[in-house]
């Protein structure tokens, strides 16, 4: 495990030197406590109110940013590297791909993972500190699932982000590549879901329309943020459909794994077929 | 041990066949230059020897193990053509990563820069580097963990005639060791005195492969022989001729006979003279 620990490190210390792992954590610290307390502030309350209310406003925010990062973060693994002449080197030397693009995960998840303990962590001291009447508790508990559902998503993005890299011979295309696997899992799939239900009047059997939820990563991701709670009034949209998924918490989770690992073993195949 | 066995190996990518039946063999202690145009089929010759690719038939070993293998690698230095490395870490820190990655103790890196003369710019950032000092970072990638095999894609692009020198003594002082040498080029001019074989390739065949006398031999190329002459009245005249090989002595003798040559210039057909005749023979054996 060496060579992907060393791999890994460095593209740790990369992330330290360009102040990425900074950046992105006050970005998230900034973005949980102006939610926690503004977020109400359409109903003309401003401050902490209620857990349900912030954890659904957090996810929606976050669903939009943490894959952002993470394509940002990890487009170019490989395709950037072969650009520089590095990745020849690379393959000259005494390791295997898999170990390169596992190390490569490792220090990518890694600062993903950072940011967000980092990032979160400091909102929630902040809020605990410095908001009246707060359920402890249960905040700290949505913030701990909030916090490891955001890493799981992070990797998910990742994972996919590799795909795109392995794939194609320069790194623009990799990036505009990125942008639209954005663009497809944050804004895209929801608009045809909801075209679907619409334009179907009803006519898809009400028992598996829920499952299509499924297909989607960033759905997934705010479904577990908002299991925790009798949260009905949260789920709006296409995730009212989750309402009707008869799917456990953990079935969830599991399905966000996939949607990590599949990629992931996708990306592999596809390194090892490149020349 | 031989550092390069390569039998009847063919590849290609796709439909079109970039190697044809190439065989090669580079023994211990030996440099042999590798020359070609672009898409000659160097790179890939590289890439094969390297374990990257996988020959479509025919066999490469390295070392004694069959390319690619995680033995063969870790004796095997490699200096790429532009790379240009991480521009954020430092001469010290690209050859550290390179090191572990490698497995060879992180101890000897030190010396490794002195050796290329990058003591002073060790801990700067490779983004401030110029090209003949990411040039010899490489070189220093590529001597680390002290290979027995050593591949060198254009070592000398960017490089300014002393650390050309400086290239070519650490070639020969490797080469004493025991270190086996490929050499990547298409710079010829200067190469000559320091590769022991040459292989040219052209259009995915091996055309030639030899010591410089034998590649003389074969292609039969005529010497270039300029003489100078004093006449009676005190005027210099200059004169040049060509000549067969086997004929260049008795002109030498003849010219040294007479009184009036005061100097003789014998120049052999250089590399470049022979790799353009096996160039263009190839051409001409390809439009038949």
């Amino acid at each position: 495990m060496t060579v992907p620990w060393s791999i890994a490190i460095k593209e740790l210390r990369d992330a330290l030197r360009n102040r990425w792992l900074l950046a992105i954590s006050v970005l998230f610290a900034v973005l949980a406590v102006g939610i926690a307390w503004f977020g109400a502030a359409a109903s003309g309350t401003v401050g902490f109110t209620n857990v349900p209310a912030t954890m659904a406003s957090l996810s929606t925010l976050a669903t939009l940013l943490i894959p952002l990062i993470a394509l940002m973060l990890a487009y170019d693994a490989i395709v950037g590297e072969d650009e520089a002449g590095t990745l020849l080197l690379l393959l000259s030397y005494p390791l295997r791909r898999e170990q390169l693009l596992l190390g490569k995960f490792f220090g990518h998840g890694l600062i993903l993972a950072l940011a967000t303990v980092a990032g979160f962590g400091a909102a929630l001291l902040v809020i605990l500190v410095g908001a009246e009447d707060v359920p402890a508790a249960l905040l700290v508990g949505a913030f701990a699932r909030f916090a490891v559902s955001s890493m799981m998503l992070g990797w998910v993005f990742l994972a996919m982000a590799y795909v795109l890299s392995c794939r194609v011979r320069e790194k623009s295309t990799a990036a505009g590549l990125a942008l639209a696997v954005w663009f497809f899992f944050v804004l895209v799939f929801d608009w045809l879901l909801l075209a679907l239900l619409v334009l179907s009047e009803g006519r898809f059997s009400p028992e598996s329309l829920p499952w299509v939820l499924l297909c989607s990563p960033t759905d997934l991701y705010r479904l577990i943020n908002l299991s925790g709670f009798d949260a009905g009034a949260e789920m709006t949209g296409v995730l009212a459909l989750g309402r009707e998924l008869p799917v456990p918490v953990w079935g969830l989770w599991g399905a966000l794994g996939l949607w990590m690992l599949v990629p992931l073993t996708l990306a592999l195949v596809l390194f090892r077929r490149r020349i | 041990m031989t550092a390069i066995e390569m039998h009847s190996v063919r590849h290609g990518y796709g439909r079109t066949t970039v190697l044809h039946d190439l065989s090669l063999t580079v023994g211990a202690g030996e440099v042999l230059g590798l020359f070609g145009h672009n898409g000659a089929g160097k790179t890939t010759t590289m890439k094969l020897i390297l374990g990257v690719l996988r020959p479509d038939a025919g066999e490469v070993r390295v070392l004694g193990v069959p390319a690619g293998e995680a033995r063969a690698r870790r004796e095997l230095g490699y200096l790429p053509e532009n790379v240009s490395f991480y521009p954020q870490l430092s001469g010290r820190e690209t050859l550290t990563y390179f090191a572990r990655l490698k497995g060879v103790p992180v101890s000897g890196i030190a010396a490794l820069l002195d050796q290329v003369g990058l003591t002073d710019a060790a801990d700067r950032r490779v983004r401030t580097y110029s090209k003949g000092m990411r040039q010899r970072l490489g070189l220093a990638q590529a001597l680390l963990g002290e290979p027995r095999l050593l591949l060198l894609d254009e070592p000398t692009v960017g490089l300014d005639p002393i650390a050309t020198a400086d290239l070519y003594a650490l070639i020969d002082d490797l080469r004493r060791r025991g270190t086996a040498v490929v050499l990547c080029s298409h710079v010829l001019a200067g190469v000559e005195s320091y590769i022991d074989r040459a292989a040219i390739l052209c259009q995915g065949r091996l055309r030639a492969l030899g010591s410089l006398p034998e590649l003389q031999r074969e292609a039969g190329l005529r010497w270039r022989l300029t003489s100078l002459q004093v006449d009676p009245l005190g005027r210099t005249l200059r004169c040049e001729r060509t000549v067969v090989a086997k004929e260049k002595m008795a002109w030498l003798r003849a010219l040294s006979n007479q009184p009036e040559t005061v100097d003789v210039e014998v120049r052999a057909p250089s590399l470049e003279d022979l790799y353009r005749h096996f160039q263009n023979t190839a051409g001409r054996r390809e439009r038949v």
